[in-house]
């Protein structure tokens, strides 16, 4: 079963918050570091849950990733939680030397990721965590497409021996997953078959691709949907095997395309097998103040710009 | 307080003269490496790792062991010699230091040389990671200490402030931590880069529990931990005066020997002044 528009809109947060507290249930290993945002990211419940299992440590990001290294360092699963600005570029040599050089297990999950945490403004739209994270060695990098892999991706880091990064929005999002849909690490997901063009997205822009499909759709053209909910370690089998049966890629992010989901598919394709590709993300700039929808608009996170970029594919390998 | 006869202080006294013999060399050997924090810290990892922590060479990951951490990574010199003499690795392994292919890292690496507990280079992060131990410690109700040597320089770092916060707000008594008062950071006295004084005032006001020693009497550091463990509801900070590079008189409080390796005609002048008491 495909869903599609109009889309049920539910919080990746929420879901992240639930699937903690499944998680402390089952495990009584596992602990979470807090930096005054636990009301916020939903992991307030878990400490309800487990108050001798979360750490409140105050404004103080870096503290929070060490501290969560020490923890792993003794034996628990420890995850840090907050929003993603904080969570990557405000402490990543922390991470760096604390979390990935060390294969501790520590597991990053931040909400708030992109340009959709809207009206707080640039400060707070970290449209940088993808690159910064997949470039450190040993680094999960997870960025669920909806509500219900959000929750996955708890499960999922906690099973994994390691270090793992998971990003999503603040805003609820389209739901376009169902709950038995299977969840594997390293697995892209291919949401819907199409043989005259892929297109690949991460986070909120799966819906985007979805939406995009059905529109080129329209025209004749059949596009084959992946939901690339792991960046890191990166599932060249599928990105290999989309690239020669359909000959062309878009890559839909909410992030810099600088160094993000689209330079990671083009350097794997470009390996194996080359093909005319396009890039819809945020162009090398910082965001600004808006609502979500308005500022997924004015950067051209949209389906319609994911038409667009398509186009210029089909055109570039002369259909 | 347990009596500490003088032969366990002149045993002491020798392996730290062992372990200074060792950093000379070990530096000396790839001319590169931080001797004169390595030697100010010398008499403290001394005490720790041979009167004081409960570990096991033949299990490094013991669960049960008490944790050491090294914030001041760069001083690992110290870390490595200790660990082998103690029987974490052959001794002869110590002249890798810094090679290729070596498990002895410039900087501490976790999962590589055995025994070490913590990943440092980038200063300021081994008090917070040693508030998460001692955490984990306190939650699964094990006996177990942690101990840390922090730098003096790691008290401009403004993380440090962070964990001092954390770890008094948590009340963690099984966790003690050391500054190497040196007075000597990279490129200068601490005072002239950046004030610290009163620093026992600053750990004071943070709720830790704080003492100051001569950290190189081996009484004073095994009296002030002994304090330190009987100390109940927070953490104890041990400022220890310190004297960069000290034990070999033309190092001793010289800031070039924060990161210069000794010559040849210096490293037999140092091995001469560190001779190792029958």
């Amino acid at each position: 079963m495909t869903l599609g528009p109009p889309w049920k809109m539910e919080s990746p947060r929420s879901a992240f918050g639930k699937a903690l507290v499944e998680l402390g249930k089952r495990n009584p290993d596992v602990v979470v570091v807090g930096a005054d945002t636990t009301e916020s990211i939903k992991t307030v419940d878990f400490g309800k849950a487990f108050p001798e299992r979360l750490f409140q440590v105050g404004i103080a990001e870096p503290n929070m990733m060490s501290i969560a290294a020490g923890l792993a360092a003794a034996g628990k699963i420890a995850f840090a939680a907050t929003y993603s600005v904080f969570g990557s570029a405000h402490t990543y040599n922390v991470i760096r030397q604390n979390v990935a050089y060390t294969k501790l297990n520590v597991k990053i999950f931040c909400s708030h990721a992109g340009l959709t945490v809207g009206p707080d403004g640039a400060t707070h739209q970290v449209n940088e965590d993808i690159g910064l994270m997949r470039g450190l060695p040993g680094m999960t990098v997870l960025v669920p497409a909806d509500a219900p892999e959000a929750g996955k991706c708890v499960d999922a880091a906690a099973q994994l021996q390691g270090p793992v990064y998971c990003r999503f929005s603040r805003t609820n999002v389209p739901t376009v997953t169902l709950p038995d849909d299977p969840f594997v690490v390293g697995k892209a997901r291919v949401m819907r078959d199409g043989s005259d063009l892929a297109l690949v997205g991460c986070g909120i822009m799966v819906a985007k691709c979805l939406e995009a499909a059905d529109i080129l759709a329209k025209e004749g053209v059949q596009a084959r949907v992946i939901d690339l909910s792991t960046v890191k370690p990166l599932d060249v089998a599928t990105l290999d095997k989309a690239a020669r049966e359909t000959g062309g890629i878009v890559t839909a992010e909410e992030h810099t395309v600088v160094h993000g989901i689209g330079a990671a598919v083009a350097s794997a394709v470009a390996e194996n097998h080359p093909v005319p590709m396009a890039f819809v993300g945020v162009q090398d700039v910082f965001g600004e103040s808006g609502e979500a929808e308005e500022l997924l608009r004015k950067y051209g996170l949209t389906s319609d710009r994911i038409v667009e970029a398509s186009h210029r594919v089909l055109t570039m390998r002369g259909r | 307080m347990s009596e500490v006869t003088e032969e366990q202080i002149a045993n002491l006294r020798k392996q730290a003269t062992i372990l200074r013999r060792h950093i000379i060399r070990m530096t000396h050997n790839v001319q590169s490496g931080h001797p004169g924090g390595s030697m100010s810290a010398c008499d403290i990892v001394t005490a720790l790792y041979f009167h004081v922590l409960r570990v096991d060479p033949a299990n490094p990951t013991w669960p049960e062991r008490d944790r050491f951490v090294l914030s001041k990574g760069h001083a690992c010199p110290v870390w490595y010699a200790a660990l082998a003499e103690r029987g974490f690795f052959p001794v002869e392994e110590l002249m890798t230091f810094r090679k290729l292919d070596s498990r002895l890292q410039g900087h501490p690496e976790i999962g590589t040389t055995p025994g070490v507990e913590n990943a440092a280079g980038a200063e300021g992060q081994g008090l917070s990671f040693s508030v998460g131990l001692a955490l984990a410690s306190r939650i699964d109700h094990k006996a177990w200490r942690v101990y840390t040597i922090m730098g003096d320089g790691e008290q401009d770092v403004g993380q440090t402030w962070e964990a001092a916060m954390a770890g008094a707000k948590f009340g963690l008594d099984n966790l003690t931590a050391f500054v190497d008062r040196n007075g000597i950071q990279q490129e200068g006295r601490t005072e002239d880069i950046m004030p610290l004084e009163p620093l026992a005032e600053k750990w004071r006001a943070f709720n830790w529990h704080v003492l100051s020693i001569d950290g190189h009497d081996f009484r004073q550091i095994l009296s002030a931990i002994e304090e330190a463990q009987r100390t109940k509801g927070r953490p104890t900070v041990i400022i220890a005066r310190t004297v960069k590079g000290k034990g070999v008189s033309f190092m001793e409080n010289k800031i070039k020997y924060h990161g210069a390796a000794t010559s040849d005609e210096e490293l037999r002048l140092a091995l001469a002044e560190l001779e190792v008491p029958p």
